[in-house]
């Protein structure tokens, strides 16, 4: 390999992993519920399209960012407590494919109320963070993707001290573990289950700003969550860490898959390449890279 | 707020379109297959937009075309292909059908052997299937102004433009990205047939659907350092390929975008990337057009206007609306001149489509000169050789950067004619003869 296609190889690579970061940031909003409530939330795309277009028309009617970043948050946590309210506490204890189905529907209101309440046009989202490339030795990489990368950094090692060390990230961990159990010692779930609802509307802001002033703030934003499913495969459903490491390889994957295999198939594999890797990670690991393994009595 | 505007607007368009569809004596009906929510909702309000804007000029300005009122009635499609051919089913039986406008490529699809069959005009304006250029096989359908492969044409004579004529493109470098779809694939032949006559290279880059994610596909095209980039992109594919070639170091001035990656809405949200961008397109943006600022006049001063944000008048999906508005009253106009002025059945108005032939004078007449070139559809040729122009986006606004450019039509028609013919011999389809397209049938 000459000095040039090596550093194309890297360049590809290093594109890849940063593009795997954002699919993270995605992935940690499934993660967050599944963890706690064995939820997967398919409205968690919805909730993304919600949070940008709130935030984006907020600022478009002259409310200055940080008050506009406040306002959407609020309404994401009132989002993340009326779900819980109205969706999930009067579907508990029923089998994990009503609880599926019911995220499944939610999407479609949530998309459906975000288009009624702040109309259909596509929004430009600038965030204040250049996106022109800086050369490495020759290698360019985007100053927007490492900011990304950044903020999701700094996102899971918030969540996981948050987990770790606060009483209610304990509670969080114990209705995880057993939901009955965390009953028995007076656990209240549905407060609990409010409150990851409403940590889960946060990454969904952070994932739906970063996404939005990617591809614009605009329909197509809810089917980022496309994106993440491979890699909640990859990294296990119930895992952060899981999460990232999914995202960083199912985008290192997907890039390289596309510029090195694609040409012998006719291109356009980046598309399903990522479910092909996820399949081939289910038939070895069905729990995914750090995801909890199943143990059943039976 | 958006929201109880939405509420108004929906009482409004309810009542508007219970009135429209009763249709009495002498009315001329138009059914629209819209989409107003969902993910291409941006263009659907736009484009019906112009064209219910159009509709509701000639109403209140001169009472109808010649006393024949002009009607509507709307069916939300989501761009659903489903919900489109369920939205025809449901409005096929309205009285007074002139033609069908369903601004997609796979409900137009859906309909070509449904609307062959009632014997109603299916208009697909700038896109659709580019054999159904060929009126001999497909006498109901009506790709008007521009057709995929005459837009191929267009961009490669544009770009001979800007390197100083045809034989400059020799040794030149093209990569086109195109959308993962049957939409996106449609003109690879044809760039590859053009890349050979002119002697340019051309690298064809796919990038699957949505096209929400194409560092990849921008790496490669930043190794193989092509001359120019062609755009050929679909919803939010277009702002993303914007960015990630600023990301990737390619200057937007050396992109050039196809019909559909041409609007606000595919620039906008790649904000500064976008700035330089050039795009081809049939129907020039603004609002200094005499058509467009009577629309505004007299339409939506009298508080009758569709679009719900006015600072839309002008943009890029409402001109093209517009446009398509004009085309479709010039021939129910010229059906009229034929079969007197009343109500037309879906057959009159489709000899009136065969027969609209807009040249510059009389489109300066309609008050759209420079809007858009001409238009001259025949029995067999029913894109109508329609004329293309270049806009280029300074981050506000689109600028006209060219003047009219003819796509090479003449090459194009005999691949075009092996594609009907084969068609037509695949479903046992009699070509038709000139004595055929003359005769109407209902």
């Amino acid at each position: 390999m000459e000095w040039y296609d090596f550093l194309f190889f890297i360049e590809v690579l290093v594109g890849g992993l940063l593009s795997g970061v954002m699919y993270s940031l995605v992935a940690i909003g499934f993660v967050l519920i599944y963890k706690t409530s064995g939820v997967l939330n398919f409205a968690q795309g919805a909730m993304l399209l919600f949070a940008a277009l709130t935030f984006v028309s907020l600022v478009e009617r002259g409310i200055p960012f940080a008050l506009a970043l406040a306002i959407t948050l609020l309404i994401m946590v009132a989002l993340g407590f009326a779900i819980e309210r109205t969706v999930l506490r009067p579907l508990v204890n029923r089998s994990p494919m009503t609880l599926f189905m019911a995220t499944l529907g939610l999407s479609y209101i949530i998309e459906g109320a975000a288009q009624l309440l702040w109309g259909t046009q596509v929004h430009g989202l600038d965030l204040g963070i250049d996106d022109t490339p800086f050369e490495v030795y020759g290698v360019f990489i985007s100053k927007f993707d490492l900011v990304a990368a950044g903020l999701a950094a700094a996102m899971v090692g918030g969540l996981s001290a948050f987990f770790h060390w606060t009483r209610i990230g304990l509670a969080f961990r114990a209705v995880a573990d057993d939901q009955f159990a965390a009953l028995a010692v007076g656990l209240r779930l549905n407060r609990i289950w409010g409150t990851v609802w409403t940590a889960a509307g946060f990454v969904a802001l952070v994932a739906g700003l970063l996404w939005g002033a990617r591809l614009g703030v605009q329909f197509s934003l809810s089917l980022v969550v496309l994106k993440a499913l491979p890699v909640l495969v990859l990294g296990g459903f119930d895992s952060i860490l899981g999460a990232i490491v999914g995202g960083l390889i199912v985008g290192a994957g997907e890039k390289l898959a596309e510029v090195y295999l694609g040409p012998f198939v006719g291109g356009g594999i980046e598309g399903w390449f990522a479910y092909a890797l996820a399949l081939a990670f289910l038939l070895v690991r069905p729990g995914g890279l750090f995801g909890k393994k199943l143990v059943e009595r039976v | 707020m958006t929201f109880f505007r939405s509420i108004t607007a929906a009482a409004i368009a309810a009542a508007v379109s219970f009135g429209a569809t009763v249709v009495r004596a002498d009315e001329q009906h138009f059914p629209l297959q819209s989409y107003r929510v969902g993910p291409y909702a941006a263009g659907g309000t736009g484009f019906f937009g112009g064209f219910i804007d159009y509709l509701n000029l000639i109403n209140i300005r001169d009472g109808g075309v010649n006393g024949v009122k002009l009607t509507w009635s709307e069916g939300e499609t989501q761009y659903e292909v489903e919900k489109g051919v369920e939205v025809y089913e449901r409005l096929k039986s309205n009285p007074g059908i002139a033609a069908w406008n369903p601004l997609s490529v796979g409900i137009a699809y859906a309909m070509i052997d449904r609307v062959t069959q009632d014997k109603v005009p299916l208009l697909t304006i700038n896109h659709g299937r580019t054999d159904t250029t060929d009126g001999r096989v497909f006498p109901y359908v009506f790709p008007l102004l521009l057709n995929p492969y005459s837009e191929t044409s267009g961009i490669v004579n544009y770009i001979a433009s800007k390197e100083g004529g045809v034989e400059s493109l020799k040794g030149k470098k093209i990569v086109v990205l195109y959308h993962g779809s049957p939409y996106g694939k449609e003109t690879i032949p044809i760039y590859e047939l053009l890349a050979e006559k002119y002697g340019f290279t051309v690298s064809q880059i796919e990038v699957p659907h949505p096209g929400n994610e194409q560092q990849a596909q921008w790496l490669q095209i930043r190794r193989e350092r092509p001359d120019y980039v062609v755009l050929r992109g679909w919803g939010v594919m277009n702002p993303v390929a914007l960015k990630t070639a600023q990301k990737t170091g390619f200057p937007a001035a050396k992109i050039i975008g196809n019909v559909w990656s041409n609007s606000e809405e595919d620039v906008i949200p790649a904000g500064d990337a976008a700035i330089g961008y050039t795009a081809i397109t049939t129907q020039a943006s603004g609002n200094t057009y005499p058509v467009v600022q009577e629309i505004q006049k007299v339409v939506y001063d009298a508080g009758k206007g569709n679009l719900e944000d006015k600072n839309r008048i002008g943009s890029v999906y409402h001109n093209l609306g517009i446009v398509n508005g004009i085309l479709n009253v010039e021939a129910v106009r010229i059906a009229q001149e034929k079969f007197g002025q009343r109500t037309l059945t879906g057959d009159e108005v489709r000899w009136g489509f065969e027969h609209l032939k807009l040249d510059p004078a009389r489109v300066e007449a309609l008050g759209a000169k420079d809007l858009f070139h001409s238009i001259n559809v025949t029995w067999d040729n029913h894109e109508g050789e329609g004329y293309v122009t270049f806009q280029q986006w300074d981050g506000k606004k689109w600028n006209v950067v060219s003047d009219w450019i003819a796509p090479d039509w003449a090459l194009l028609r005999p691949i075009i004619e092996k594609s009907s013919e084969a068609y037509a011999a695949e479903k046992g389809i009699k070509v038709r003869t000139a004595e055929d397209a003359d005769a109407i049938v209902n």
